[in-house]
């Protein structure tokens, strides 16, 4: 991009994705900042960004937002839009902290202050943009991780510095801080147990598909009409058998299975990972080059030999993408358990939309999709790593 | 020695290889030829019992194939294929390994191997070792693959089309390779093509199968001579019968007593070669000489025109 800026014409190159951004970003700045509400139930009042922080302070994140719009707007070096979006994403998080202290009258322990429509579409917009400079910028994958975790480590510091106390959601969670750690042991083990199961089950099922022509086609379409069964229908559809399992099988209910609760999320988690996962390693092993495959038979392994050291290392990329559909899928679908008490981060969702408290469901809902964002970003360096240099020659 | 004795496949009711017997002598290149359809690569996989006979045996130095389990039957013979077949995720020197670690050989003798195979083949070991084969050219692939057939030492090479996959000036290059390592280690190989060319330039002796029946196993002059059949005549193709009988001798064997002028030819050359510097030069006597160098007598194109003409 650089080059291109460098040697291009004199006249200013505008970027296509940079004036989508630049209208979100813009139509951002003329809607609330902030809502403040005098307690967690009642309607808000929206404050545009003038009335939400003091005065300097607002003029200081205008001008932040024109030179960011200016910069995603224009051909700019990758490397600028990149530190730009994180910029105006950093000015953001921190000047909705301000704003939550400046708009809390002293010492209210009931007023709530929570991100408007502004802040959330601008929000998007910057995060967009740091997205797709970042995918511009083809950064070797440990990089990646590296960046995912520095970023997880300013949201921390911001977290750990108090600036957001004062933040609706944050109150929230200082009223549940821990249930709220709870529910995520409870989501993590949900997401990461079911994946667990799969794999095992799942791999294994899909070698032997592959080996046996009749068996693909069997298996793989009872996965697939399993997949189709809506979420909350399979949860509710497994209540009746899991709770005669209980009643029914000596000991069953001793290791915590029931027809509600954690067991039959975790047994509908899995049956929704098998299907990836079985299909993945088909799919990985169908395309290992059957050249290899005949020389490996021809120069004496075993079956097993030839599985271990030729087809499951050159199918093992499309496996573990298959790993990393599953758990992204997964730590959404966690959410559900807590309609049939399986707990997770989806007891705050389904709470807060049971009480109209919309701080409440983001407490629900923002771990859970920072969750899956951090184990798409580190499942695909990790695919990105083990699949190069095993390309097909 | 293989003996191959009444080797038969069916699948179904369709019979690919009919009652094959044959007898391929250690040191042997025995080419098996054929159009495609002709059972000739059934034939090859029968032998390392990648598929296995209908009926019939196939005996390796007077031992059945079938009294050892095929996994170990495969480690003592070679084999090497269209495309070469390298393992993609595995370095060259890791695929050239391959049989020496299944047969749990020390590792310094591997290396030491590896290293060997690698210089034969002209990729340096230092350059070419940690190298994944996509990082290699078309024909270095195939040299690769050929070296991994060779690793153990085997006494047998088994080759499908090797050389199926390389352009002309490539391919010429890797069946002289082929000859020299030949030579060099008295491997006995079969091979199975369905160029004709090929099969005259490599074998010493060529089987030619058509519709699962072998037709004709002879040496290559035998067969350009004396076709058994009128498909293996069609399969040679008339045009240049006479110039592959004089393909496949050697000048040397031919050289008579005295001197001849101009550019001489050489002694390990074919007389197809002396035929075409003949007629190209316009001498009808051309000087010989031997590897070093030194005149060894002289080649007249009536010799030429004798040997040429079809034998009585």
């Amino acid at each position: 991009m650089s080059t291109v800026a460098a040697t291009g014409s004199p006249r200013i190159a505008v970027d296509k994705l940079g004036v989508l951004i630049a209208l979100i970003a813009a139509v951002a700045a003329l809607m609330p900042f902030a809502a403040f509400r005098a307690n967690r139930i009642v309607v808000g009042i929206s404050k545009g960004i003038f009335e939400a922080l003091p005065l300097w302070e607002a003029v200081l994140v205008a001008l932040a937002l024109v030179a960011a719009i200016l910069v995603a707007l224009l051909r700019t070096p990758r490397l600028w839009r990149l530190f730009a979006s994180l910029a105006m994403l950093a000015v953001l998080f921190v000047a909705i902290g301000h704003s939550a202290s400046f708009l809390t009258p002293e010492g209210d322990r009931l007023a709530r202050v929570s991100p408007g429509a502004g802040f959330w579409l601008a929000v998007f917009a910057f995060a967009l943009l740091a997205a797709d400079s970042f995918t511009r910028l083809k950064l070797a994958p440990w990089l990646r991780i590296v960046t995912l975790l520095l970023v997880a480590g300013a949201i921390a510091l911001l977290l750990w510095s108090g600036a957001w106390n004062d933040l609706s959601i944050l109150r929230e969670y200082a009223n549940r801080a821990e249930a709220f750690w709870r529910e995520g042991q409870t989501h993590i083990a949900l997401a990461l147990g079911s994946l667990a199961a799969a794999t095992v089950v799942g791999i294994p099922l899909g070698v032997v598909c592959h080996r046996v022509d009749g068996l693909r086609a069997v298996v793989l379409n009872v996965l697939n009409a399993l997949q189709t069964i809506p979420s909350i229908a399979l949860f509710g559809l497994l209540i009746a058998p899991l709770a005669w399992v209980a009643a029914n099988v000596p000991g069953a209910s001793a290791i915590g299975i029931s027809g509600i609760g954690a067991a039959p999320a975790m047994v509908a988690l899995f049956a929704y990972s098998l299907l990836p996962v079985v299909a993945n390693t088909v799919v990985g092993l169908e395309g290992v080059p059957p050249a290899a495959t005949d020389a490996a038979r021809g120069m004496g392994m075993t079956n097993w030999q030839r599985l271990a050291k030729v087809e499951f290392p050159l199918a093992f990329p499309v496996i573990l993408t298959g790993i990393r559909i599953v758990l992204v899928q997964n730590i959404g679908l966690a959410t559900i358990a807590a309609l049939i008490g399986g707990g997770g981060f989806g007891v705050f969702v389904f709470q807060g939309v049971g009480q109209t408290a919309m701080d409440l469901v983001l407490l629900g809902a923002v771990p859970t999709v920072a969750l899956a964002f951090a184990a798409a970003v580190i499942l695909d360096a990790i695919v990105e790593m083990v699949s190069t240099g095993a390309r097909p020659a | 020695m293989i003996e191959i004795d009444a080797l038969t496949k069916d699948y179904l009711d369709l019979t690919v290889v009919d009652h094959v017997s044959m007898r391929i002598d250690d040191g042997d290149i025995a080419v098996i030829v054929g159009t495609s359809g002709s059972g000739k690569t059934t034939l090859l996989r029968m032998i390392n019992r990648l598929i296995e006979p209908t009926s019939g045996s196939v005996k390796i130095d007077g031992k059945d194939t079938r009294s050892v389990p095929a996994h170990l039957l495969r480690r003592e013979i070679g084999y090497a294929i269209q495309g070469h077949g390298l393992f993609p995720h595995r370095t060259v020197g890791q695929n050239i390994a391959t049989v020496p670690v299944l047969m749990g050989w020390e590792k310094p003798r591997i290396a030491a191997r590896v290293e060997e195979l690698l210089e034969l083949f002209q990729l340096p070991a230092d350059q070419f070792r940690d190298r994944l084969p996509s990082e290699l050219s078309g024909g270095q692939q195939q040299r690769v693959g050929v070296a991994r057939a060779l690793a153990a030492e085997p006494k047998l090479l088994l080759m499908d089309e090797p050389f199926g996959a390389l352009d002309p000036i490539i391919r010429a290059k890797a069946q002289a390779d082929l000859v020299g390592i030949q030579k060099r280690f008295g491997t006995t190989i079969v091979l199975v093509t369905h160029d004709m060319e090929e099969a005259i330039h490599l074998g010493t002796r060529i089987a030619v199968m058509d519709q699962g029946k072998l037709l004709q196993y002879a040496t290559p002059a035998e067969i350009v001579v004396k076709p058994a059949t009128d498909f293996v005549g069609e399969l040679l193709g008339s045009g240049d019968r006479a110039f592959r009988l004089l393909g496949l001798r050697r000048i040397g064997d031919f050289v008579e007593p005295g001197e001849a002028s101009g550019a001489p030819v050489s002694a390990e050359q074919t007389l197809r070669d002396g035929l075409e510097e003949a007629l190209w030069s316009g001498r009808a006597v051309l000087p010989v000489v031997d590897g070093a160098g030194k005149p060894v007598g002289r080649l007249t194109l009536a010799t030429l025109q004798r040997l040429g003409a079809r034998p009585q």
